[in-house]
């Protein structure tokens, strides 16, 4: 037990400080640890627990709570999730402290707005994916559409906009159209 | 504005609890449309530095902003808000989800919020851009990593390493005679 609590906890703590641009940046690698690697569990396994992760409310990082529950329980949940958000989240509260105190410095401010269009363009990125791997259909086009302009241009609760999708998905399928 | 641990913790959770599909809508919309902690372009930078290192990109700027607001205590009040009740919903769903992953109706609830929640994300992307109203290098920049990475499929990271420094060049260069 202890071992593979050893196991989950270094595995993650290396891949952490891997996460460039979000935890799916190391998906793959996470795989190979688990399912090849290590032996955690059986592909499907892996991915059945993602897909779960993904649909569960929370960042994405969470899938590795998931793999560290599956394979030792409840510790191996708290070693895998503070494995993976320990590193980075120290590596934030240093930048932060370093920003504190560089205050309103010019090179600072350089920085952070030359960071803004790309953090706006990748979000942009991430929705485009998220969109086009979900199974395109014309009802989930419209859907996607509608929730673009919901939050585009009104600042009404997001909960509007996921619930009338959802209320719609089941009534198309209770009509059979979806 | 002062914001207290406490409101640091449960802003956070709400942002976790409700991030269906992913946190970057919802966090935008806790953080700026609903309690007003940040500005939009305030919130746009620190989104922009939680980018470039590693790590999700909510967790990150968690981090930051309960530094900010109440230092060491807050940034952990705002990662635990954000990663524990999520976590706790994760479970509960990972213990029912053999139960109804099969039903028909709940795949199509699921399929129908898939898209919605890729709207969400775009739309949120959009009202950004919207908001801070770019000048046209900005406009290219955000334009050229969405397509890098959205359209391109090149690796988040990969992106960031390549356009970062030519952003931040261009953002010198146009203030330097200022």
């Amino acid at each position: 037990m202890s071992e593979l609590l050893q196991q989950l906890g270094a595995t993650f703590a290396w891949l952490s400080l891997l996460q460039f641009g979000g935890t799916n940046a190391v998906v793959p690698e996470m795989h190979r640890q688990a399912v090849d690697v290590l032996h955690w569990m059986d592909a499907q396994t892996f991915v059945n627990l993602f897909a779960l992760a993904q649909l569960a409310p929370g960042p994405n990082v969470m899938v590795v709570s998931l793999i560290g529950w599956h394979v030792a329980g409840f510790p191996g949940l708290l070693v895998a999730t503070v494995a993976m958000t320990g590193p980075p989240c120290l590596l934030a509260f240093g930048m932060s402290r370093v920003m504190r105190r560089a205050g309103r410095s010019r090179w600072l401010v350089i920085v952070k707005d030359g960071l803004v269009p790309l953090a706006i363009g990748m979000i942009l990125a991430s929705g485009w994916i998220m969109a086009s791997t979900s199974g395109v259909s014309p009802m989930s086009l419209v859907i996607t559409a509608a929730a673009t302009a919901f939050v585009a241009f009104t600042e009404y609760n997001l909960l509007w906009a996921l619930g009338a999708a959802i209320a719609l998905g089941l009534g198309a399928h209770m009509a059979g159209v979806g | 504005m002062n914001v207290s641990r406490t409101e640091l913790f449960l802003g956070f959770a709400k942002i976790g609890l409700l991030g269906f599909g992913g946190v970057a809508p919802w966090a935008r919309h806790v953080i700026v449309g609903e309690k007003r902690w940040l500005s939009e372009r305030e919130y746009a930078s620190i989104l922009g530095v939680g980018q470039v290192l590693p790590g999700p990109n909510t967790v990150n700027s968690a981090i930051i902003i309960g530094d900010h607001f109440q230092g060491t205590v807050g940034a952990l009040s705002a990662v635990l808000g954000l990663l524990c009740t999520p976590i706790a919903v994760l479970i509960g769903i990972a213990l029912i989800y053999d139960r109804i992953a099969g039903l028909p109706s709940v795949g199509a609830a699921i399929g129908a919020g898939a898209a919605a929640a890729a709207g969400l994300v775009i739309g949120t992307a959009i009202k950004m851009a919207r908001r801070l109203k770019p000048n046209v290098t900005a406009v290219a920049v955000g334009l050229a990593a969405f397509a890098s990475v959205g359209l391109l499929h090149v690796p988040m990271a990969l992106a960031i390493a390549a356009l970062g420094p030519v952003s931040i060049a261009l953002v010198w260069r146009e203030r330097r005679g200022k």
